[in-house]
């Protein structure tokens, strides 16, 4: 078996099925959509923040995309939960692919970074480092 | 009788023309060629993005690097007499293949795309002006839908576009009603390259022309696959590329009526197509150098060519009944496997490809777990994001055949994806 089924490892398969932490919340600090428009994948990712904004409280998305953009985009909804601000922003490829604990051939690494990229530009967004016009877009 | 019983000519000789058919693969781009997981047969069934390239045209490329290798049209010495003869040939030898009458209707472009924009350019921008429109179709390739639509945006043209129906046609009764007298051009793919219908462009030609329009056909997916003649289509416009039919990339050639060709300026300045300068002002060659500016592709334009005399060896007729074999087959065995939705005309009424969605399965999904059974299929939007949109889907896979297709590659296609169909089920 070579690296595209291995690709599908149980874990994924399961996260694809049954995102965690899918939906919306009542009350949050920021809201971002992102999209790879030649797959047609887009994530909506909604964060709620402590009051110091410090640290991340409460997190949800939807989406619509491949099962490697879903199941990263729900795993790391459950990563984020409690997270530093901070190590938000630190997050990077190789931490990604480490959560979903299989090789991602490189045609395939924007499908597993739009959900990281999106909460990442949000926060920005929030803090007001980034125009809150851009929509997050890896082909771009 | 076995349906390979009825293959139109020999398949398995010109497999043997086509060493990469025979290499082992595994989904691993990092290490290509003999390694871990490359222990799967290729079945390349990607044809409608680029086709291989036989052994004829690979020597030909060869033959000309080892053994005349020398700029065209500018040179006493032998050698560059002899590419200039071989590349101006290589122009009568695409011109006869679809009926044009000579190499001043054949320029030699990068591709249909490039083609599409000589004409978008040096015709387009000076011809056309607010009031004026062209007529496109919905199912248009991005290399004439975002061609037209720019130059329509720069000159104040309206751009339309005739409906496809739900059963993957063109709507003609909408083509009759867009086809007005202030329709300058029509600009219609041949063969869709992701419905695989196939449209009546002598038809549209017909209608341009009572209306003074003149009709370009993109023959992309259409050249390759089936004879095309350019006076039985009626076109005054036609494109193609080389790399979809056996030849190499970097090649494509524009088919243009000459006196169309004749009256309009070149689309690119430089050396080459020039036939007399000053300081104040200069003159052009003649056809079809006028729009080959520039040192141009020779090897590749040799080797176009030698692919155009590899598929004349085999027949048009015969390629095109091997497609329409294999598309028929292949559109029976995806709708029998449930859970399939095949998109555009039934499988005995389309050009040789076929794009689906299976129920559950991202196209992408599908296109790495196929590539884990050795099964190079296309996933994407094909250039075709609006007709996509239309369809209301972000992305499909497509299975395209070409000469060295078999069924029993076609029951591997449908194998796999019957497995990723179970594994996301």
């Amino acid at each position: 078996m070579g690296l595209g089924s291995d690709m599908y490892r149980q874990q994924i398969l399961d996260h694809y099925k049954n995102p965690r932490n899918y939906g919306e919340l009542e009350d949050p600090d920021f809201t971002h959509i992102g999209e790879n428009p030649s797959c047609g994948d887009t994530i909506r990712m909604e964060v709620a923040l402590d009051d110091a904004e410090e640290t991340i409280e409460a997190v949800r998305f939807t989406g619509d995309g491949c099962a490697i953009s879903m199941a990263s985009a729900s795993m790391l909804s459950e990563r984020l939960h409690g997270m530093a601000v901070d190590d938000l922003d630190a997050l990077d490829t190789d931490d990604i692919t480490e959560m979903l604990g299989v090789d991602i051939s490189p045609m395939r690494v924007k499908c597993a970074v739009l959900g990281r990229q999106v909460a990442q530009d949000g926060s920005k967004i929030h803090r007001g480092e980034l125009d809150p016009d851009d929509r997050t877009n890896l082909e771009a | 009788m076995g349906v390979q019983e009825q293959y139109p000519f020999d398949v398995e000789a010109v497999r043997a023309d086509f060493p990469v058919l025979d290499r082992l693969v595994g989904g691993d781009p990092e290490t290509p060629g003999e390694g871990p997981g490359d222990d799967t047969p290729l079945v390349y069934l990607d044809n409608a993005a680029t086709s291989h390239t036989p052994d004829p045209v690979v020597d030909t490329i060869s033959d000309y690097y080892r053994g005349y290798n020398a700029n065209v049209h500018r040179g006493i010495h032998q050698l560059s007499q002899e590419a200039s003869v071989a590349y101006e040939q290589a122009h009568d030898t695409v011109a006869d293949f679809v009926g044009a009458a000579g190499r001043e209707e054949i320029v030699f472009t990068k591709n249909t795309t490039e083609a599409m924009n000589l004409v978008a350019y040096a015709w387009g921008l000076e011809e056309l002006g607010p009031g004026d429109n062209v007529v496109l179709s919905e199912m248009e390739h991005h290399a004439s839908l975002v061609t037209w639509q720019q130059i329509g945006k720069r000159t104040g043209a309206d751009v339309r576009f005739i409906d496809v129906t739900d059963e993957g046609r063109l709507d003609m009764d909408d083509a009759a009603a867009l086809i007005d007298d202030d329709t300058e051009m029509v600009s219609v793919v041949h063969v869709s390259n992701t419905l695989g219908t196939v449209n009546p462009i002598a038809e549209l030609a017909e209608l341009a022309h009572d209306h003074g329009a003149y009709i370009f056909a993109d023959g992309a997916q259409s050249v390759p696959n089936r004879p095309v003649d350019v006076k039985e289509l009626g076109v005054d416009f036609l494109a193609f590329s080389g790399h979809k039919m056996c030849g190499p990339t970097g090649i494509g050639a524009l088919y243009g009526r000459e006196e169309l060709l004749d009256a309009m300026q070149p689309y690119l300045y430089g050396g080459d197509m020039i036939r007399r300068v000053s300081f104040e002002d200069s003159t052009w060659e003649d056809l079809p150098w006028k729009f080959e500016a520039g040192t141009p592709s020779i090897a590749q334009g040799i080797a176009f060519a030698a692919a155009i005399d590899y598929l004349d060896d085999i027949g048009m007729d015969r390629v095109e009944a091997h497609e329409d074999l294999l598309a028929e087959y292949a559109y029976d065995e995806l709708e029998a496997l449930g859970g399939v939705e095949i998109y555009g005309p039934p499988g005995d009424e389309r050009g040789g490809l076929v794009a689906f969605n299976v129920e559950g399965v991202h196209a992408h999904d599908l296109s790495s777990i196929l590539n884990d059974y050795g099964v190079a299929i296309r996933a994407g939007d094909h250039c075709t994001q609006p007709l996509h949109d239309e369809m209301g889907i972000a992305a499909s896979a497509r299975a395209s055949f070409y000469i060295y297709n078999t069924v029993e590659e076609i029951d591997a296609l449908v194998d796999a994806v019957r497995e990723a169909r179970d594994l996301f089920a």
